[in-house]
């Protein structure tokens, strides 16, 4: 056996456990799910699961009719749009604050990271019924009733639902955290020393060396927290794919759909948050030239 | 003179050489890791406050955080309602088994990823990272419905079967992590190895696991804490029978009520926290002990740079 093969062998025999359970749990469950999703899907208890294809008809129904759904995702997504960048921005913030040079570093970063541990639907759902899920200080002030007094509904209803819900917000920010504080650990202290011998503020070094040095960092913990919030179990977008597998106006094929028109909105959400934080190679170029430039001279 | 150098030295504790040392900046800094570590601990605080109180201290408005006695009632009921003990083993079953199962997988898998060249490869690679962005409801349905012929609903199986085949909770995070651990370990170890006559199966077990022990821990950590808190597909799967905390308190009212027929107005807001805090107390307990295995397992988990 020559090397070569002796090597595809082996690299086989490695992952094809799970080469199979791809293929059996993940590629024909989609394709079913796809076919579900185009069909009329009706269970009789002795033939089992029976298919009639309808073609769109499930995607139309949802999205001409079903007003609930429509209106929830549109209020998720608008959430999402919200929760994802202040997650990103709070969890660098405080990354950054540990970064310093404090006594209890290890004492503060146990504490934000503890909620990565706790954090389940049920506990949250909890913690929300009881009002816990708020900072006192941010009801008790009326901070609210400004907020919804004073901007349009769809600015208000978005930050009015992150304020009152900001240790939720916070809760989601622990893997994050620790994420960007590696990241900001790695960072060599010589080009800092550089930069202040030239005479660059805080403000300028920030700008210039950490965030492009942290760019593949914001790539993954972006990922990491649309993925989380997406998939977290109190999601209502969730729970309503759930409950329409078995409710009489829904059935297989039309939560199917549903799941479907969900996967594809995320997965739009994740390529424009990915294009946002490191564009492609083309719009880069334009200023990668000028950057030549300046390191030349 | 002196005075004005006074002057001087007093700013200088006070803003520092450039802003980032002086007193004040270090004032505010902790004021904010101060008080932003008490947003992060305030929910923990009022569930074990609101837990110890009874419902004269509940409703009495001059008691804010600290209960007038210490009240353990809340705690014993919710112990009884949840059916602690039982519960809690049955919870661990499903959490420990299959986050084992998904972290010795995943290393194997991993490792194959590592270690060999093989065609299609970079294809497989793409592919076990895009199955953690495919949402787990769009491959649910089919799943359950190829669980239910197979018998596996109701059962730990719908949940152990997953994790083994490598498609369980997140299971890509996990090979990614042993991926990139096997790519760092020299090659000439294990080709020093192959010249004496080691087979690959050899050289892993004998020489990529005893290496990657913290990897092992990390991803099992991880794993555990995913699993226990996951309620979405293993509600569906378990189904109502088989009876995980995390399920238990979503139904807490009603198991209330079939404990305590005809008394739910009586579940008050302490009893409902300390049977969250309860479900919460065995993940809080792991985390006091191995608090610093789980952060040094993200920063060695190689996602936090060293990938361009």
């Amino acid at each position: 056996m020559t090397h070569k093969r002796r090597q595809a062998l082996y690299g086989y025999a490695f992952i094809s456990i799970w080469l199979i359970g791809f293929i059996l749990l993940t590629l024909i469950p989609m394709i079913r799910s796809l076919i579900f999703s185009l069909s009329d899907v009706t269970i009789t208890g002795a033939e089992g699961i029976k298919t009639y294809p309808v073609g769109f008809n499930n995607f139309i129904e949802i999205l001409t009719t079903d007003v609930n759904f429509i209106d929830a995702l549109i209020n998720y997504f608008s959430e999402m749009i919200l929760y994802v960048p202040v997650i990103l921005i709070i969890s660098m913030l405080i990354a950054m604050m540990l970064n310093q040079n404090i006594k209890f570093r290890g004492l503060f970063r146990a504490i934000f990271f503890l909620p990565v541990i706790i954090v389940s639907g049920p506990v949250i759902n909890e913690l929300l019924n009881q009002g816990a899920g708020t900072v006192p200080l941010i009801e008790q002030y009326g901070m609210l009733e400004i907020i919804q007094d004073q901007l349009p509904p769809f600015l208000a209803d978005p930050i009015s639902s992150l304020l009152s819900e900001m240790i939720m917000v916070l809760w989601f920010s622990g893997v994050q955290i620790v994420l960007f504080l590696a990241g900001l650990q790695k960072l060599p202290t010589e080009v800092y020393e550089a930069a202040k011998v030239d005479g660059a503020t805080p403000w300028e070094t920030f700008w210039k060396i950490t965030l492009p040095s942290l760019k593949n960092i914001m790539l993954v913990a972006s990922i990491y927290t649309i993925v989380m919030l997406s998939t977290f179990s109190n999601n209502v977008i969730l729970t309503r794919i759930r409950s329409m597998m078995f409710a009489a106006d829904g059935g297989y094929g039309y939560a199917s759909a549903m799941a479907w028109i969900y996967f594809v909105l995320i997965a739009l959400l994740l390529i424009v948050s990915m294009l946002l934080i490191s564009p492609p190679e083309r719009i880069r170029k334009e200023k990668g030239v000028k950057r030549y430039v300046s390191i030349k001279k | 003179m002196s005075q004005l150098k006074n002057k001087y030295k007093f700013k200088k504790t006070l803003f520092g050489m450039n802003i980032q040392d002086g007193l004040l900046f270090k004032m505010a800094l902790y004021l904010m890791l101060i008080g932003i570590g008490f947003v992060y601990v305030y929910p923990l605080l009022y569930m074990l406050s609101v837990a110890l109180q009874d419902l004269s201290d509940l409703l009495s408005p001059s008691v804010f955080y600290i209960p007038t006695k210490l009240y353990l009632d809340n705690i014993q009921t919710s112990f009884q309602v949840l059916n602690y003990i039982p519960t809690l083993l049955s919870s661990l079953s499903v959490t420990l088994i299959p986050a084992i199962l998904q972290t010795l997988v995943a290393s194997l898998i991993g490792y194959g990823f590592a270690r060999f060249q093989f065609p299609f490869k970079k294809l497989w690679m793409s592919i076990v990272i895009l199955t953690y962005i495919i949402p787990p409801q769009v491959v649910m349905i089919p799943r359950f419905v190829l669980f239910n012929d197979l018998g596996f609903i109701e059962s730990i199986l719908s949940i152990i079967v997953p994790a083994t085949l490598g498609q369980g909770l997140y299971s890509a995070v996990f090979i990614l992590i042993f991926y990139q651990f096997y790519k760092m370990i020299p090659k000439a170890l294990d080709e020093a190895a192959q010249l004496d006559g080691a087979s690959p199966i050899y050289i892993y077990f004998h020489i990529a696991v005893p290496l990657s022990l913290p990897s092992f821990v990390t991803s099992f950590l991880f794993s555990f804490v995913w699993y226990w808190n996951e309620t979405y597909t293993s509600s569906l799967f378990l189904g109502s029978n088989f009876q995980t905390l995390q399920l238990k308190l979503l139904s807490f009212v009603s198991s209330y009520q079939d404990l305590f027929p005809g008394q739910a107005a009586l579940i008050h807001e302490g009893v409902r926290m300390a049977a969250t805090l309860l479900i919460i107390l065995p993940m809080l307990i792991v985390y006091m002990v191995m608090q610093k295995l789980f952060i040094q397992g993200i920063d060695q988990s190689g996602l936090t740079g060293g990938e361009a």
